[in-house]
C-alpha cells in the first residue's frame, strides 16, 4: 500500500526486473571505493567530527554527539558516596545484559567465579535481539578461517588489529557449535549441513542463520542459560561510574536503580564491560536500528577510568533502514534481503551498486544516488530512499522463499499493509553500529588492569567497517574470552580500597580545560523522547533539592 | 489528530504514531516497556481496546499504529513461571517437558493464547504439540516468538506457553537437530593447527600485499 507516486516508481522497477535478473554489476576495486566513501559516507563529512579535548584519546576525532558524552560530567559526586558500604562483593561484575554480557557471565561462572550481571533495561534488551541476518563462521569445505580473515580485514580497510581478527575467525566454528549445544536452532539442510548464505563483503557462503530472527534466537537462549545457571542479575540497574583501587585497577562499579534512583556499590575483582553501542545518540541526525539503551555508556565510563578507545571516528550506517512507512523509519531491513538476491534500484528502475559490497560502500552509494544524483524516491513525509527489490527473491529462489527466509520482514511490513513478496521496500542508510570501541587484546583485556570489554563496546576487531554476521560472532567470541579471562584475573587479583579518585581527577581536568560548565552529564543512560514540558520549578527550590540523588532527567 | 486514552486519561496525538511514540508524544518518559523499538524484543507488550468496543486486543507498542479512541495500557512485566534446568541432563522427550511444566495438562483449549499473540503464532497448537511430546513441531511453530509474555498473562490456567516453547527449542537444538559434520571437521582442523602457519603469514603481511590479495580473491556466487 504505497501512495500513488511511489506506486508509479514501482511500475518502473517492475519493468526493469526481467532485465536486471540477468544483470550482475561488477564489484568496485579498493581504488574505486575510496573516492565514493570520501565523497558520500557520513564519516567523511567535515564539521561533524570534533577533536577530544580531554582523556586518553585527547586530540583524536569523534562525532560531536559522542564527544559531548566522552567529555561529560559525572553523575555522582565522589564525596557523597559511601564506599565503605558495599552492597555486592564478588569476583566478576559484568555490565550489560546483551549477547556479550550474558556470554561473559556464563563463562565467568563456569570458570569458577562468583558473578553479578548488571544491566540497564531487562536481561537481553540489547542490539543482539535485533540482529537478523546471521553469524559468520568459515566451516564449509570450500571456505577457511584464512578467507574469513581476509574478508574481515578488507571490509575494515585493513586497519583491524590482526590478533583480534585471528581470534574472531578461528573461534567462529567453535562458537556456532557452542550455541547449538546451548540449544540454538540453526537453519540446516536435511542432511545436517548448515544452510549458509553469502553477505556483503564475504567471499564465501558462511552466514549461519535462524530464519531472520538469528540474534533473537541467540539471545533468548543465552538469557535462559543465565537464569538456569542461577547467575545473579540486576535489571534496570546501569553503571554510572566504575570503581578503581589505589593502583588504578578495576574494582567494581556504582549502579543506579533506574526507577528509584537508589545507588548500589559493587566491589568486584574484575569488571567486564559489555554495554553495546551508541545508535541512540542519533549521530548526524540519523535514525537508528539500535535498541532503546544504546547510548555509549560503557565507552564513557571506561574512558573516564583511563581506558584507550580505538576507531572513534567511524560509525556504521546500515545501508538499508526502512524509510516507509514512517512508523518504522530507520528500523533494520536485514542485509539477508540482498544476500538472497534483492537488488538496490533507483527511482528509474536502474541498479547503481553491486548489492553485496561491504556496508560502508553500499551506504555511500545509496546516499550518492539520493543526494548527489537526485534519483531517490521521496515519501509524503519528505524522506528519500531507494528501492530494495524483494520480489526478485522468489523469482530467483522459488516461490515461498521470502516467507521461509524472512518471516520477520514479511511480518514487519505486513503490519503496515505492504507485501514484500509482491512489492519492494524503500530504504536509506540508518545508524547501526559502532565500528570502534574500548581497545581490547585477544583475551578481552583493556588498557585498565582488571577491566575487560566484549561485543560492540569493544574495539579493534572490525577496523573501520564491520562486515555482516561478524557482530553476532564478536559478542560470543570475545564474550567467552573476556568472561574466562576476567575469572582468571579475579583468582589472582587482590584489589585495594575502592576509590572514585579517578572521577575527582576527571572533574578537575574538565574544569582546567574549561569544559565542566558546557558539557552534559554522562553516561546518558536513556535518550529522552518524551515531548518536553515546561519546567516551572523555582530556581530556589532547585538549589535546595537533595543533590546526592542521581538525577536522571 | 487522534484521540487516545492512556490508562484512562484523554490525549490528542498526531496520526501515524505508534503506541510507543504516542506515549512519548503525550510526555511519558518510558523506562519499562521499551526495548528494541523494532518488534524483536517483546518488552512493549500492550493490550488495548476502544472507547465503544470492550474487546481486548494485543500488540507490541512499537509496531502498532494508534487509532481513534484507543484505550491503552502496557504490560511491562508479568510474573511468569520459568522452570530451571540443566540442559545437558535432560532427555528430548515429551515426558521431560511435562516434568518441567506439569501444568500444561491443564490446557482446556480456549485458544486465548493464540488470540493474544502479537506475532500471530498458533500458540495453542504448539502447546498441544508439547502435550503430545512433539518437540520438533513446537520448535518450528513457536520459532518466531519474541517472548513478550502476553500468552502467559492471558492464560486462564496460568500456563506459560513462551517458556514451554523455549524449552522445546533448546531441546531440539541440543539433542534433535541433525549433526553438521562439516562443522565438526573444521573445528578439528583448527584445533590441529591446520591454518596456523598461513594465518601467521597473513597477520604479518603489509597492507599493500593484503589489499592486492583481497582485490584478487575469488568470490563464490551468492
Amino acid at each position: 500500500m504505497y501512495p500513488a507516486h511511489m506506486e508509479e516508481s514501482i511500475r518502473k522497477v517492475e519493468a526493469t526486473r526481467g532485465r536486471r535478473l540477468q544483470e550482475t554489476l561488477r564489484r568496485l576495486s579498493s581504488d574505486e571505493k575510496e573516492p565514493l566513501l570520501r565523497e558520500h559516507h557520513p564519516d567523511f563529512i567535515a564539521g561533524k567530527m570534533r577533536q577530544l579535548a580531554v582523556g586518553p584519546n585527547k586530540g583524536e576525532y569523534t562525532p560531536s554527539e559522542l564527544a559531548d558524552l566522552l567529555e561529560g560530567n559525572s553523575r555522582i559526586d565522589p564525596d557523597k558516596i559511601d564506599l565503605g558500604r558495599v552492597d555486592h562483593d564478588l569476583d566478576v561484575l559484568v555490565i550489560g545484559g546483551g549477547g556479550a554480557g550474558a556470554t561473559a557471565a556464563v563463562l565467568a561462572k563456569q570458570s569458577g567465579a562468583t558473578v553479578l550481571l548488571a544491566t540497564k533495561l531487562r536481561l537481553g534488551d540489547a542490539n543482539t535481539v535485533g540482529a537478523q541476518a546471521g553469524t559468520q563462521a568459515a566451516d564449509r569445505p570450500n571456505d577457511s578461517p584464512l578467507m574469513h580473515y581476509l574478508d574481515t580485514m578488507g571490509g575494515g580497510h585493513f586497519d583491524n588489529i590482526p590478533e583480534l581478527v585471528e581470534a574472531l575467525v578461528k573461534d567462529a566454528p567453535e562458537v556456532i557449535r557452542w550455541l547449538e549445544t546451548l540449544g540454538v536452532n540453526w537453519d540446516k539442510n536435511p542432511d545436517g549441513s548448515m544452510h549458509e548464505l553469502s553477505g556483503g563483503g564475504a567471499s564465501r557462503l558462511r552466514l549461519h542463520s535462524a530464519r531472520d530472527y538469528t540474534g533473537l534466537e541467540e539471545m533468548r537462549v543465552l538469557r535462559d542459560e543465565v537464569r538456569n545457571q542461577g547467575i545473579r542479575h540486576l535489571e534496570f540497574s546501569p553503571a554510572v561510574e566504575l570503581l578503581l583501587d589505589g593502583r588504578g585497577h578495576a574494582a567494581g562499579a556504582v549502579l543506579v536503580n533506574l526507577e528509584t534512583n537508589e545507588l548500589t556499590v559493587v566491589r568486584a575483582k574484575a569488571v567486564v564491560m559489555a554495554t553495546g553501542g551508541a545508535g541512540r545518540l542519533h549521530i548526524q541526525g540519523f535514525p537508528t536500528t539500535n535498541h532503546y539503551g544504546a547510548t555509549a555508556d560503557g565507552l564513557v565510563l571506561a574512558y573516564r577510568a583511563g581506558a584507550q578507545i580505538i576507531f572513534l571516528d567511524t560509525m556504521q550506517y546500515h545501508p538499508t533502514g526502512a524509510v516507509y512507512p514512517m512508523q518504522i523509519l530507520g528500523q533494520l531491513v536485514t542485509e539477508k534481503v540482498r544476500t538472497l538476491g534483492a537488488q538496490l534500484v533507483n527511482a528509474e528502475g536502474g541498479q547503481f551498486i553491486m548489492s553485496l559490497e561491504p556496508r560502508d560502500v553500499v551506504a555511500a552509494a545509496i546516499i550518492r544516488e539520493c543526494q548527489g544524483r537526485g534519483k531517490g524516491i521521496a515519501t509524503p513525509a519528505g524522506q528519500v530512499g531507494v528501492w530494495l527489490d524483494s520480489p526478485m527473491i522468489d523469482m530467483i529462489r522459488g516461490e515461498g522463499s521470502i516467507a521461509r527466509e524472512l518471516p520477520a520482514m514479511v511480518r514487519q511490513f505486513g503490519r503496515f499493509g505492504i507485501d514484500i513478496v509482491k512489492e519492494p521496500m524503500l530504504v536509506y542508510p540508518t545508524l547501526h553500529y559502532q565500528n570502534g570501541g574500548i581497545r581490547i587484546s585477544a583475551d578481552g583485556s583493556t588498557s585498565v588492569a582488571g577491566l575487560y570489554a566484549a561485543g560492540e563496546c569493544g574495539g579493534g576487531v572490525h577496523g573501520r567497517n564491520r562486515l555482516i554476521g561478524n557482530s553476532t560472532l564478536d559478542i560470543f567470541v570475545f564474550g567467552r574470552r573476556a568472561g574466562k579471562a576476567a575469572a582468571e584475573w579475579s583468582r589472582k587479583a587482590a584489589p585495594g580500597a575502592l576509590s572514585l579518585d579517578h572521577v575527582r581527577r576527571w572533574q578537575k581536568g574538565l574544569e582546567q580545560a574549561g569544559l565542566a560548565g558546557s558539557r552534559p552529564v554522562s553516561p546518558l543512560l536513556l535518550p529522552d523522547y518524551a515531548r518536553p514540558m515546561a519546567d516551572f520549578l523555582p530556581d530556589s527550590a532547585r538549589r535546595s533539592l537533595p543533590v546526592q540523588r542521581v538525577k536522571l532527567t | 489528530m487522534v484521540d487516545v486514552y492512556v490508562m484512562g486519561r484523554h490525549y490528542r496525538v498526531p496520526q501515524g504514531l505508534t503506541i510507543l511514540t504516542a506515549l512519548e508524544y503525550c510526555g511519558y518518559r518510558v523506562v519499562r516497556g521499551c526495548g528494541c523499538r523494532a518488534g524483536f524484543c517483546g518488552a512493549c507488550a500492550t493490550v488495548y481496546n476502544f472507547r465503544n468496543d470492550a474487546q481486548l486486543r494485543y500488540d507490541l507498542a512499537c509496531q502498532k499504529t494508534v487509532e481513534q479512541d484507543m484505550y491503552l495500557v502496557q504490560i511491562p512485566f508479568f510474573p511468569a513461571l520459568k522452570a530451571i534446568y540443566d540442559l545437558d541432563r535432560l532427555e528430548p522427550r515429551g515426558e521431560q517437558v511435562l516434568a518441567l511444566y506439569p501444568d500444561i495438562v491443564k490446557c482446556y483449549g480456549c485458544n486465548t493464547c493464540t488470540k493474544s499473540c502479537p506475532q500471530e503464532l498458533e500458540t495453542m497448537w504448539f502447546m498441544s504439540d508439547a502435550l503430545r511430546g512433539d518437540i520438533r513441531q513446537v520448535a518450528v511453530k513457536s520459532f518466531d516468538c519474541v517472548m513478550c509474555g502476553l500468552c502467559a498473562a492471558r492464560c486462564p490456567q496460568g500456563l506459560v506457553p513462551y517458556n514451554v516453547a523455549l524449552l522445546c527449542r533448546r531441546l531440539y537444538g541440543h539433542y534433535l537437530a541433525p549433526v553438521s559434520q562439516h562443522l565438526e571437521d573444521r573445528i578439528a582442523e583448527i584445533r590441529a593447527g591446520k591454518f596456523d602457519a598461513e594465518m601467521d603469514k597473513l597477520k604479518k603481511m603489509g597492507r599493500g600485499d593484503l589489499r592486492r590479495l583481497y582485490d584478487q580473491r575469488e568470490i563464490e556466487p551468492a
